[in-house]
Protein backbone atom coordinates (compact mmCIF):
# COMPACT_ATOMS: atom_id res chain seq x y z
CA UNK A 1 0.00 0.00 0.00
CA UNK A 2 2.69 2.49 1.05
CA UNK A 3 4.82 1.53 -1.90
CA UNK A 4 2.02 2.17 -4.32
CA UNK A 5 1.12 5.53 -2.90
CA UNK A 6 4.78 6.57 -3.00
CA UNK A 7 4.94 5.55 -6.58
CA UNK A 8 1.84 7.40 -7.60
CA UNK A 9 3.05 10.54 -5.90
CA UNK A 10 6.36 10.66 -7.69
CA UNK A 11 5.31 9.57 -11.15
CA UNK A 12 3.54 12.13 -13.36
CA UNK A 13 -0.14 11.65 -14.07
CA UNK A 14 -0.45 9.08 -16.81
CA UNK A 15 -3.68 8.50 -18.65
CA UNK A 16 -4.02 4.77 -18.76
CA UNK A 17 -4.53 2.75 -21.89
CA UNK A 18 -8.23 2.22 -21.33
CA UNK A 19 -9.00 5.91 -20.88
CA UNK A 20 -6.97 6.81 -23.96
CA UNK A 21 -8.88 4.27 -26.01
CA UNK A 22 -12.14 5.66 -24.67
CA UNK A 23 -11.14 9.19 -25.71
CA UNK A 24 -10.17 8.03 -29.18
CA UNK A 25 -13.43 6.14 -29.52
CA UNK A 26 -15.42 9.19 -28.47
CA UNK A 27 -13.69 11.29 -31.11
CA UNK A 28 -14.29 8.69 -33.81
CA UNK A 29 -17.96 8.53 -32.82
CA UNK A 30 -18.28 12.29 -33.04
CA UNK A 31 -16.76 12.51 -36.52
CA UNK A 32 -18.60 9.42 -37.66
CA UNK A 33 -21.98 10.78 -36.67
CA UNK A 34 -21.89 13.25 -39.56
CA UNK A 35 -19.30 11.59 -41.80
CA UNK A 36 -21.18 8.31 -42.18
CA UNK A 37 -24.47 9.84 -43.38
CA UNK A 38 -22.47 12.08 -45.72
CA UNK A 39 -20.69 9.09 -47.24
CA UNK A 40 -24.00 7.26 -47.67
CA UNK A 41 -25.47 10.34 -49.35
CA UNK A 42 -22.56 10.72 -51.76
CA UNK A 43 -22.58 7.00 -52.55
CA UNK A 44 -26.32 7.03 -53.18
CA UNK A 45 -26.15 10.03 -55.49
CA UNK A 46 -23.21 8.49 -57.35
CA UNK A 47 -25.07 5.17 -57.66
CA UNK A 48 -28.18 6.97 -58.88
CA UNK A 49 -26.10 8.76 -61.50
CA UNK A 50 -24.42 5.51 -62.60
CA UNK A 51 -27.70 3.65 -62.93
CA UNK A 52 -29.05 6.36 -65.18
CA UNK A 53 -25.89 6.40 -67.32
CA UNK A 54 -25.30 2.63 -67.46
CA UNK A 55 -28.87 1.77 -68.34
CA UNK A 56 -29.29 4.78 -70.60
CA UNK A 57 -32.53 5.66 -68.87
CA UNK A 58 -34.25 8.59 -70.57
CA UNK A 59 -34.64 11.69 -68.38
CA UNK A 60 -38.45 11.64 -68.65
CA UNK A 61 -38.38 8.37 -66.74
CA UNK A 62 -35.49 8.89 -64.33
CA UNK A 63 -33.38 12.03 -64.55
CA UNK A 64 -29.83 11.93 -63.23
CA UNK A 65 -28.78 13.97 -60.21
CA UNK A 66 -27.03 16.52 -62.43
CA UNK A 67 -30.25 17.26 -64.29
CA UNK A 68 -32.20 17.64 -61.05
CA UNK A 69 -29.61 20.09 -59.82
CA UNK A 70 -29.98 21.97 -63.08
CA UNK A 71 -33.72 22.06 -62.59
CA UNK A 72 -33.25 23.82 -59.26
CA UNK A 73 -31.53 26.66 -61.09
CA UNK A 74 -33.76 26.68 -64.19
CA UNK A 75 -37.08 26.27 -62.39
CA UNK A 76 -36.22 28.37 -59.37
CA UNK A 77 -38.77 31.00 -60.46
CA UNK A 78 -41.46 28.31 -60.22
CA UNK A 79 -40.12 26.41 -57.23
CA UNK A 80 -39.36 29.32 -54.95
CA UNK A 81 -42.84 30.92 -54.90
CA UNK A 82 -44.32 27.44 -54.42
CA UNK A 83 -41.97 26.84 -51.50
CA UNK A 84 -43.00 30.14 -49.95
CA UNK A 85 -46.69 29.18 -50.22
CA UNK A 86 -46.08 25.77 -48.65
CA UNK A 87 -44.00 27.30 -45.88
CA UNK A 88 -46.68 29.88 -45.18
CA UNK A 89 -49.33 27.23 -44.78
CA UNK A 90 -47.04 25.01 -42.74
CA UNK A 91 -46.12 27.72 -40.27
CA UNK A 92 -49.61 29.11 -40.00
CA UNK A 93 -50.91 25.61 -39.33
CA UNK A 94 -48.14 25.03 -36.79
CA UNK A 95 -48.94 28.31 -35.05
CA UNK A 96 -52.64 27.45 -34.88
CA UNK A 97 -51.75 23.94 -33.72
CA UNK A 98 -49.63 25.35 -30.90
CA UNK A 99 -52.27 27.88 -29.84
CA UNK A 100 -55.08 25.34 -30.13
CA UNK A 101 -53.14 22.46 -28.62
CA UNK A 102 -51.76 24.37 -25.65
CA UNK A 103 -55.02 26.25 -25.12
CA UNK A 104 -57.06 23.08 -25.13
CA UNK A 105 -54.67 21.23 -22.85
CA UNK A 106 -54.73 24.09 -20.34
CA UNK A 107 -58.51 23.94 -20.49
CA UNK A 108 -58.30 20.18 -19.92
CA UNK A 109 -56.23 20.55 -16.77
CA UNK A 110 -58.56 23.22 -15.42
CA UNK A 111 -61.63 21.07 -15.81
CA UNK A 112 -61.66 17.31 -15.86
CA UNK A 113 -65.14 17.36 -17.35
CA UNK A 114 -63.96 19.30 -20.38
CA UNK A 115 -61.16 16.78 -20.79
CA UNK A 116 -63.52 13.82 -20.45
CA UNK A 117 -65.94 15.32 -22.96
CA UNK A 118 -63.49 16.43 -25.64
CA UNK A 119 -60.45 14.17 -25.50
CA UNK A 120 -62.05 11.19 -27.28
CA UNK A 121 -62.96 13.45 -30.20
CA UNK A 122 -59.43 14.75 -30.42
CA UNK A 123 -58.34 11.12 -30.72
CA UNK A 124 -60.94 10.41 -33.39
CA UNK A 125 -59.77 13.43 -35.34
CA UNK A 126 -56.21 12.20 -35.04
CA UNK A 127 -56.75 8.60 -36.14
CA UNK A 128 -58.86 9.51 -39.16
CA UNK A 129 -56.52 9.93 -42.15
CA UNK A 130 -56.43 13.53 -43.30
CA UNK A 131 -56.80 12.52 -46.97
CA UNK A 132 -60.21 11.14 -46.04
CA UNK A 133 -61.36 14.34 -44.37
CA UNK A 134 -59.77 16.80 -46.78
CA UNK A 135 -62.24 16.44 -49.70
CA UNK A 136 -65.12 17.21 -47.36
CA UNK A 137 -63.33 20.21 -45.92
CA UNK A 138 -62.81 21.60 -49.41
CA UNK A 139 -66.50 21.20 -50.17
CA UNK A 140 -67.61 23.23 -47.17
CA UNK A 141 -64.80 25.76 -46.97
CA UNK A 142 -64.70 28.28 -49.78
CA UNK A 143 -61.29 29.75 -49.17
CA UNK A 144 -58.56 27.46 -50.43
CA UNK A 145 -56.01 28.79 -47.96
CA UNK A 146 -58.36 28.25 -45.03
CA UNK A 147 -59.09 24.71 -46.22
CA UNK A 148 -55.39 23.89 -46.45
CA UNK A 149 -54.84 25.41 -43.06
CA UNK A 150 -57.58 23.31 -41.48
CA UNK A 151 -56.15 20.12 -42.97
CA UNK A 152 -52.62 20.86 -41.82
CA UNK A 153 -53.92 21.84 -38.40
CA UNK A 154 -55.91 18.62 -37.99
CA UNK A 155 -52.71 16.63 -38.48
CA UNK A 156 -50.41 18.82 -36.43
CA UNK A 157 -52.35 19.76 -33.34
CA UNK A 158 -52.70 16.36 -31.72
CA UNK A 159 -49.09 15.79 -30.66
CA UNK A 160 -49.04 19.27 -29.14
CA UNK A 161 -52.31 18.62 -27.32
CA UNK A 162 -51.51 15.17 -25.96
CA UNK A 163 -47.92 15.98 -24.99
CA UNK A 164 -48.80 19.25 -23.29
CA UNK A 165 -51.68 17.64 -21.41
CA UNK A 166 -49.33 14.93 -20.19
CA UNK A 167 -46.77 17.57 -19.20
CA UNK A 168 -49.26 19.73 -17.31
CA UNK A 169 -50.37 16.71 -15.31
CA UNK A 170 -46.86 15.52 -14.61
CA UNK A 171 -45.90 18.28 -12.16
CA UNK A 172 -44.47 16.84 -8.96
CA UNK A 173 -47.18 15.98 -6.42
CA UNK A 174 -45.23 17.26 -3.46
CA UNK A 175 -44.71 20.55 -5.26
CA UNK A 176 -48.46 20.76 -5.80
CA UNK A 177 -48.94 20.25 -2.07
CA UNK A 178 -46.36 22.93 -1.38
CA UNK A 179 -48.21 25.34 -3.65
CA UNK A 180 -51.40 24.58 -1.76
CA UNK A 181 -49.75 25.13 1.61
CA UNK A 182 -48.48 28.52 0.46
CA UNK A 183 -51.94 29.42 -0.75
CA UNK A 184 -51.21 29.57 -4.48
CA UNK A 185 -54.07 30.51 -6.78
CA UNK A 186 -55.03 28.37 -9.77
CA UNK A 187 -53.36 30.83 -12.06
CA UNK A 188 -50.13 30.83 -10.00
CA UNK A 189 -50.07 27.05 -10.00
CA UNK A 190 -50.50 27.00 -13.76
CA UNK A 191 -47.99 29.74 -14.42
CA UNK A 192 -45.23 28.81 -11.99
CA UNK A 193 -45.61 25.04 -11.73
CA UNK A 194 -47.58 23.33 -14.47
CA UNK A 195 -46.47 25.30 -17.51
CA UNK A 196 -42.74 25.06 -16.74
CA UNK A 197 -43.13 21.36 -15.93
CA UNK A 198 -44.93 20.86 -19.27
CA UNK A 199 -42.32 22.70 -21.33
CA UNK A 200 -40.13 19.69 -22.20
CA UNK A 201 -43.20 17.66 -23.14
CA UNK A 202 -44.62 20.52 -25.20
CA UNK A 203 -41.34 20.95 -27.08
CA UNK A 204 -41.25 17.23 -27.84
CA UNK A 205 -44.76 17.54 -29.26
CA UNK A 206 -43.79 20.65 -31.19
CA UNK A 207 -40.97 18.84 -33.00
CA UNK A 208 -43.36 16.16 -34.17
CA UNK A 209 -46.01 18.75 -35.04
CA UNK A 210 -43.54 20.72 -37.20
CA UNK A 211 -43.02 17.74 -39.49
CA UNK A 212 -46.69 16.85 -39.46
CA UNK A 213 -47.76 20.39 -40.35
CA UNK A 214 -45.62 20.16 -43.48
CA UNK A 215 -47.08 16.76 -44.34
CA UNK A 216 -50.58 18.09 -43.71
CA UNK A 217 -49.99 21.09 -45.95
CA UNK A 218 -48.67 18.89 -48.78
CA UNK A 219 -51.36 16.23 -48.50
CA UNK A 220 -54.11 18.81 -48.37
CA UNK A 221 -52.83 20.45 -51.50
CA UNK A 222 -52.78 17.16 -53.34
CA UNK A 223 -56.43 16.76 -52.47
CA UNK A 224 -57.29 20.36 -53.25
CA UNK A 225 -55.82 19.86 -56.69
CA UNK A 226 -56.22 22.78 -59.07
CA UNK A 227 -54.21 25.76 -58.05
CA UNK A 228 -52.79 28.09 -60.66
CA UNK A 229 -51.30 31.13 -59.02
CA UNK A 230 -50.48 30.89 -55.35
CA UNK A 231 -50.13 27.14 -55.11
CA UNK A 232 -47.48 25.28 -53.23
CA UNK A 233 -44.92 22.55 -53.82
CA UNK A 234 -47.47 19.72 -53.87
CA UNK A 235 -49.25 21.32 -56.79
CA UNK A 236 -45.89 21.84 -58.49
CA UNK A 237 -45.35 18.08 -58.26
CA UNK A 238 -48.84 17.34 -59.61
CA UNK A 239 -48.46 19.75 -62.47
CA UNK A 240 -44.96 18.55 -63.36
CA UNK A 241 -46.35 15.02 -63.33
CA UNK A 242 -49.03 15.90 -65.89
CA UNK A 243 -46.32 17.39 -68.11
CA UNK A 244 -44.04 14.37 -67.57
CA UNK A 245 -41.44 16.78 -66.21
CA UNK A 246 -39.96 14.18 -63.87
CA UNK A 247 -36.90 16.33 -63.23
CA UNK A 248 -38.98 19.09 -61.69
CA UNK A 249 -40.91 16.53 -59.68
CA UNK A 250 -37.63 15.39 -58.16
CA UNK A 251 -36.54 18.95 -57.50
CA UNK A 252 -39.81 19.76 -55.70
CA UNK A 253 -39.63 16.50 -53.77
CA UNK A 254 -36.09 17.19 -52.59
CA UNK A 255 -37.11 20.72 -51.64
CA UNK A 256 -39.93 19.33 -49.47
CA UNK A 257 -37.61 16.85 -47.78
CA UNK A 258 -34.99 19.51 -47.10
CA UNK A 259 -37.66 21.84 -45.72
CA UNK A 260 -38.84 19.11 -43.36
CA UNK A 261 -35.31 18.51 -42.12
CA UNK A 262 -34.75 22.24 -41.60
CA UNK A 263 -38.00 22.61 -39.66
CA UNK A 264 -37.06 19.70 -37.43
CA UNK A 265 -33.54 21.05 -36.88
CA UNK A 266 -34.74 24.56 -36.05
CA UNK A 267 -37.34 23.25 -33.60
CA UNK A 268 -34.76 20.95 -31.99
CA UNK A 269 -32.43 23.90 -31.62
CA UNK A 270 -35.15 26.02 -30.02
CA UNK A 271 -35.94 23.15 -27.69
CA UNK A 272 -32.30 22.78 -26.74
CA UNK A 273 -31.91 26.49 -26.03
CA UNK A 274 -34.99 26.58 -23.81
CA UNK A 275 -34.07 23.49 -21.81
CA UNK A 276 -30.30 23.62 -21.68
CA UNK A 277 -30.15 25.03 -18.17
CA UNK A 278 -32.16 22.41 -16.43
CA UNK A 279 -33.60 19.51 -18.35
CA UNK A 280 -31.79 16.20 -18.52
CA UNK A 281 -32.44 15.84 -22.24
CA UNK A 282 -30.52 19.02 -23.05
CA UNK A 283 -27.80 18.89 -20.43
CA UNK A 284 -24.39 17.70 -21.56
CA UNK A 285 -23.24 14.67 -19.67
CA UNK A 286 -20.49 15.53 -17.24
CA UNK A 287 -17.97 12.91 -16.37
CA UNK B 1 -34.29 40.81 14.29
CA UNK B 2 -37.87 39.92 14.99
CA UNK B 3 -37.17 36.20 15.04
CA UNK B 4 -34.45 36.48 17.62
CA UNK B 5 -36.57 37.00 20.67
CA UNK B 6 -38.68 33.86 20.61
CA UNK B 7 -35.63 31.83 19.61
CA UNK B 8 -33.62 32.40 22.75
CA UNK B 9 -36.74 32.04 24.82
CA UNK B 10 -38.09 28.83 23.41
CA UNK B 11 -34.73 27.09 23.28
CA UNK B 12 -34.11 27.78 26.93
CA UNK B 13 -37.62 27.14 28.17
CA UNK B 14 -37.97 23.74 29.84
CA UNK B 15 -40.42 21.34 28.24
CA UNK B 16 -43.28 21.81 30.69
CA UNK B 17 -43.32 25.61 30.53
CA UNK B 18 -43.59 26.19 26.83
CA UNK B 19 -46.73 27.87 25.52
CA UNK B 20 -49.09 25.66 23.58
CA UNK B 21 -48.97 25.91 19.78
CA UNK B 22 -51.54 23.43 18.63
CA UNK B 23 -53.51 20.51 19.85
CA UNK B 24 -54.65 17.45 17.93
CA UNK B 25 -57.81 16.34 19.70
CA UNK B 26 -58.65 12.64 19.27
CA UNK B 27 -58.18 12.73 15.57
CA UNK B 28 -59.15 9.86 13.30
CA UNK B 29 -58.65 9.69 9.59
CA UNK B 30 -60.34 7.03 7.51
CA UNK B 31 -59.56 6.93 3.83
CA UNK B 32 -61.88 5.61 1.18
CA UNK B 33 -62.29 1.81 1.20
CA UNK B 34 -62.21 1.85 4.98
CA UNK B 35 -58.48 2.18 5.45
CA UNK B 36 -58.02 3.56 8.95
CA UNK B 37 -54.87 5.65 8.61
CA UNK B 38 -55.13 7.15 12.06
CA UNK B 39 -57.35 6.31 14.98
CA UNK B 40 -57.79 8.55 17.99
CA UNK B 41 -54.57 10.50 17.94
CA UNK B 42 -54.11 13.23 20.50
CA UNK B 43 -51.00 15.34 20.66
CA UNK B 44 -50.17 18.72 22.10
CA UNK B 45 -47.43 20.63 20.34
CA UNK B 46 -45.76 23.47 22.23
CA UNK B 47 -43.83 26.39 20.84
CA UNK B 48 -40.21 25.35 20.45
CA UNK B 49 -40.80 21.60 20.62
CA UNK B 50 -38.79 19.27 18.46
CA UNK B 51 -41.10 16.28 18.15
CA UNK B 52 -40.21 13.12 16.28
CA UNK B 53 -42.95 10.83 15.07
CA UNK B 54 -41.32 7.42 15.10
CA UNK B 55 -42.94 4.28 13.84
CA UNK B 56 -43.13 1.54 11.23
CA UNK B 57 -44.56 2.28 7.82
CA UNK B 58 -48.33 2.49 7.78
CA UNK B 59 -48.56 3.97 11.27
CA UNK B 60 -49.99 7.25 10.01
CA UNK B 61 -46.93 9.45 10.56
CA UNK B 62 -47.23 11.16 7.21
CA UNK B 63 -51.01 11.33 7.52
CA UNK B 64 -50.57 13.23 10.79
CA UNK B 65 -48.30 15.72 9.04
CA UNK B 66 -50.70 16.18 6.16
CA UNK B 67 -53.50 16.80 8.66
CA UNK B 68 -51.51 19.49 10.43
CA UNK B 69 -50.57 21.04 7.09
CA UNK B 70 -54.31 21.20 6.31
CA UNK B 71 -53.80 19.24 3.10
CA UNK B 72 -56.39 16.70 4.29
CA UNK B 73 -59.06 16.99 6.93
CA UNK B 74 -59.73 14.70 9.88
CA UNK B 75 -62.68 12.31 9.72
CA UNK B 76 -63.38 12.97 13.39
CA UNK B 77 -61.70 15.14 15.98
CA UNK B 78 -60.08 18.46 15.30
CA UNK B 79 -56.84 20.38 15.27
CA UNK B 80 -56.95 23.44 17.48
CA UNK B 81 -54.32 26.12 17.03
CA UNK B 82 -53.64 28.31 20.02
CA UNK B 83 -55.33 31.72 20.09
CA UNK B 84 -52.08 33.59 19.45
CA UNK B 85 -51.42 31.52 16.34
CA UNK B 86 -54.44 32.31 14.21
CA UNK B 87 -52.04 33.62 11.56
CA UNK B 88 -49.85 30.56 11.72
CA UNK B 89 -47.53 29.73 8.86
CA UNK B 90 -46.53 26.19 7.98
CA UNK B 91 -43.56 24.90 6.07
CA UNK B 92 -42.99 21.41 4.81
CA UNK B 93 -39.81 19.58 3.92
CA UNK B 94 -40.45 16.35 2.04
CA UNK B 95 -38.36 13.23 1.68
CA UNK B 96 -37.38 14.37 -1.78
CA UNK B 97 -35.91 17.88 -2.06
CA UNK B 98 -38.95 18.78 -4.23
CA UNK B 99 -37.22 21.62 -6.04
CA UNK B 100 -38.33 23.11 -9.31
CA UNK B 101 -35.60 21.98 -11.73
CA UNK B 102 -36.20 24.92 -14.08
CA UNK B 103 -35.52 27.49 -11.36
CA UNK B 104 -32.24 28.46 -9.71
CA UNK B 105 -31.56 27.83 -6.05
CA UNK B 106 -32.44 31.44 -5.25
CA UNK B 107 -35.68 31.25 -7.20
CA UNK B 108 -36.64 28.01 -5.46
CA UNK B 109 -36.15 29.61 -2.07
CA UNK B 110 -38.13 32.62 -3.31
CA UNK B 111 -41.21 30.44 -4.00
CA UNK B 112 -43.25 31.15 -0.83
CA UNK B 113 -42.79 34.88 -1.33
CA UNK B 114 -43.33 34.67 -5.06
CA UNK B 115 -46.71 33.10 -4.38
CA UNK B 116 -47.38 36.01 -2.04
CA UNK B 117 -46.72 38.28 -5.04
CA UNK B 118 -43.43 39.68 -3.82
CA UNK B 119 -40.75 40.44 -6.36
CA UNK B 120 -37.40 38.68 -6.23
CA UNK B 121 -35.60 41.93 -5.68
CA UNK B 122 -37.76 43.02 -2.77
CA UNK B 123 -37.03 39.84 -0.84
CA UNK B 124 -33.49 39.18 -2.02
CA UNK B 125 -32.08 39.95 1.44
CA UNK B 126 -34.31 37.34 3.01
CA UNK B 127 -33.43 34.81 0.31
CA UNK B 128 -29.73 35.34 0.90
CA UNK B 129 -30.26 35.18 4.66
CA UNK B 130 -32.04 31.82 4.31
CA UNK B 131 -29.29 30.54 2.00
CA UNK B 132 -26.65 31.66 4.48
CA UNK B 133 -28.40 29.69 7.22
CA UNK B 134 -27.87 26.50 5.20
CA UNK B 135 -24.41 27.60 3.92
CA UNK B 136 -25.51 27.88 0.30
CA UNK B 137 -24.99 31.63 -0.13
CA UNK B 138 -22.61 31.01 -3.04
CA UNK B 139 -25.12 28.93 -4.99
CA UNK B 140 -27.93 31.44 -5.51
CA UNK B 141 -27.62 31.23 -9.30
CA UNK B 142 -27.01 27.47 -9.55
CA UNK B 143 -29.60 25.05 -10.85
CA UNK B 144 -30.68 22.10 -8.69
CA UNK B 145 -29.08 19.56 -11.04
CA UNK B 146 -25.71 21.12 -10.29
CA UNK B 147 -26.06 20.38 -6.58
CA UNK B 148 -25.37 17.24 -4.57
CA UNK B 149 -28.20 15.43 -2.78
CA UNK B 150 -27.34 17.05 0.55
CA UNK B 151 -27.22 20.54 -0.98
CA UNK B 152 -30.59 20.03 -2.65
CA UNK B 153 -32.05 19.08 0.70
CA UNK B 154 -30.50 22.18 2.28
CA UNK B 155 -32.09 24.31 -0.44
CA UNK B 156 -35.39 22.71 0.45
CA UNK B 157 -34.82 23.57 4.11
CA UNK B 158 -33.91 27.16 3.22
CA UNK B 159 -37.18 27.45 1.31
CA UNK B 160 -39.03 26.18 4.38
CA UNK B 161 -37.23 28.61 6.70
CA UNK B 162 -37.67 31.77 4.68
CA UNK B 163 -41.20 32.41 5.90
CA UNK B 164 -40.19 32.06 9.58
CA UNK B 165 -42.83 29.35 9.97
CA UNK B 166 -44.71 28.76 13.21
CA UNK B 167 -44.10 25.08 12.61
CA UNK B 168 -41.88 23.14 10.27
CA UNK B 169 -43.14 19.73 9.19
CA UNK B 170 -40.41 17.39 8.01
CA UNK B 171 -41.44 14.14 6.38
CA UNK B 172 -38.43 11.79 6.53
CA UNK B 173 -36.29 14.54 5.02
CA UNK B 174 -32.95 12.75 5.24
CA UNK B 175 -34.06 9.19 4.55
CA UNK B 176 -32.72 9.25 0.99
CA UNK B 177 -29.29 10.57 1.94
CA UNK B 178 -26.17 8.59 2.73
CA UNK B 179 -25.19 8.31 6.37
CA UNK B 180 -22.36 10.85 6.30
CA UNK B 181 -24.65 13.46 4.80
CA UNK B 182 -27.46 12.52 7.14
CA UNK B 183 -25.29 13.02 10.23
CA UNK B 184 -24.11 16.34 8.90
CA UNK B 185 -27.62 17.53 8.18
CA UNK B 186 -28.82 16.32 11.59
CA UNK B 187 -26.12 18.44 13.13
CA UNK B 188 -26.91 21.44 10.91
CA UNK B 189 -30.61 21.13 11.62
CA UNK B 190 -30.05 21.33 15.37
CA UNK B 191 -27.84 24.39 14.92
CA UNK B 192 -30.52 25.99 12.78
CA UNK B 193 -33.11 25.26 15.40
CA UNK B 194 -30.92 26.93 18.00
CA UNK B 195 -30.57 29.97 15.79
CA UNK B 196 -34.18 30.50 14.82
CA UNK B 197 -35.97 28.42 17.43
CA UNK B 198 -38.89 27.20 15.38
CA UNK B 199 -41.12 24.29 16.25
CA UNK B 200 -40.43 21.10 14.35
CA UNK B 201 -42.37 17.90 13.79
CA UNK B 202 -40.04 15.38 12.29
CA UNK B 203 -41.21 12.10 10.82
CA UNK B 204 -38.63 9.35 10.78
CA UNK B 205 -38.22 5.61 11.04
CA UNK B 206 -34.73 5.90 12.49
CA UNK B 207 -34.48 5.50 16.25
CA UNK B 208 -31.01 7.06 16.31
CA UNK B 209 -32.06 10.10 14.35
CA UNK B 210 -35.11 10.71 16.55
CA UNK B 211 -33.13 10.46 19.78
CA UNK B 212 -30.37 12.75 18.54
CA UNK B 213 -32.69 15.44 17.25
CA UNK B 214 -35.79 15.66 19.34
CA UNK B 215 -36.85 16.48 22.86
CA UNK B 216 -40.07 14.50 22.47
CA UNK B 217 -40.47 11.22 20.63
CA UNK B 218 -43.96 10.02 19.80
CA UNK B 219 -43.78 6.29 19.08
CA UNK B 220 -46.62 5.18 16.84
CA UNK B 221 -48.12 1.80 16.02
CA UNK B 222 -49.64 0.68 12.75
CA UNK B 223 -52.93 -0.75 11.54
CA UNK B 224 -54.73 1.26 12.69
CA UNK B 225 -52.24 4.13 13.04
CA UNK B 226 -52.17 5.41 16.61
CA UNK B 227 -49.91 6.83 19.29
CA UNK B 228 -48.28 4.05 21.24
CA UNK B 229 -46.15 5.96 23.72
CA UNK B 230 -44.42 9.24 24.20
CA UNK B 231 -40.82 9.57 25.36
CA UNK B 232 -38.97 12.65 26.52
CA UNK B 233 -35.30 13.16 25.79
CA UNK B 234 -34.02 15.32 28.64
CA UNK B 235 -30.66 16.11 27.05
CA UNK B 236 -30.46 19.91 26.75
CA UNK B 237 -29.66 21.72 23.52
CA UNK B 238 -27.26 22.51 21.99
CA UNK B 239 -26.35 18.88 21.48
CA UNK B 240 -22.91 18.28 20.11
CA UNK B 241 -21.81 15.25 18.15
CA UNK B 242 -20.33 13.85 21.36
CA UNK B 243 -23.91 13.23 22.50
CA UNK B 244 -24.03 10.52 19.85
CA UNK B 245 -21.36 8.51 21.61
CA UNK B 246 -22.51 9.15 25.20
CA UNK B 247 -24.00 6.56 27.53
CA UNK B 248 -27.24 8.57 27.86
CA UNK B 249 -27.67 8.48 24.12
CA UNK B 250 -27.34 4.69 24.08
CA UNK B 251 -29.80 4.40 26.94
CA UNK B 252 -32.34 6.62 25.19
CA UNK B 253 -31.89 4.66 21.98
CA UNK B 254 -32.53 1.41 23.83
CA UNK B 255 -35.68 2.79 25.45
CA UNK B 256 -36.91 4.11 22.12
CA UNK B 257 -36.10 0.83 20.35
CA UNK B 258 -37.98 -1.12 23.00
CA UNK B 259 -40.97 1.18 22.66
CA UNK B 260 -40.85 0.72 18.91
CA UNK B 261 -40.64 -3.06 19.31
CA UNK B 262 -43.68 -2.98 21.59
CA UNK B 263 -45.54 -0.84 19.09
CA UNK B 264 -44.75 -3.26 16.30
CA UNK B 265 -45.52 -6.25 18.51
CA UNK B 266 -48.97 -4.83 19.19
CA UNK B 267 -49.65 -4.77 15.49
CA UNK B 268 -48.93 -8.43 14.92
Amino acid sequence: MTLRSEESRTSPVVVDQEERQRAVKARIDKIGSWLMPAIVMIAAVWFWDRIVVWNEIPHYILPGPGRVLGSFIEDWRILFPALVVTLQITFMALAVAVIGGVGLSVLFTQSRFVEMSLFPYAVILQVTPVVAIAPLIFIYVDSRIVGLLICAWVVAFFPVLSNTTLGLNSADHNLRDLFRIYGATRWQRLRFLQLPAALPYFLGGLRIAGGLALIGAIVAEFVAGTGGIGSGLAFTILEAGYRLNITRMFAALILIAVTGVIIFTVLSFISHMLLRNWHESAVKKEK
Amino acid sequence: MNNQKPSTKSAATPLGLRPKLLEMRSIAKVFAEDVVALSDMSLTVNVGDFISLLGPSGCGKSTALRLIADLIHPTTGRIAWSETEHNHTISVVFQEPTLMPWATVGENVWLPFRLASRSYRSCRDEIMEALRLVSLENFEKSYPRELSGGMKMRTSIARALITHPSIMLMDEPFAALDEINRFKLNHDLLQLKEKIGCTVIFVTHSVFESVFLSDRIVVMAARPGRVHRELTIEQPYPRSDSFRTSAEYSAYCRTASEALQEAMGETN
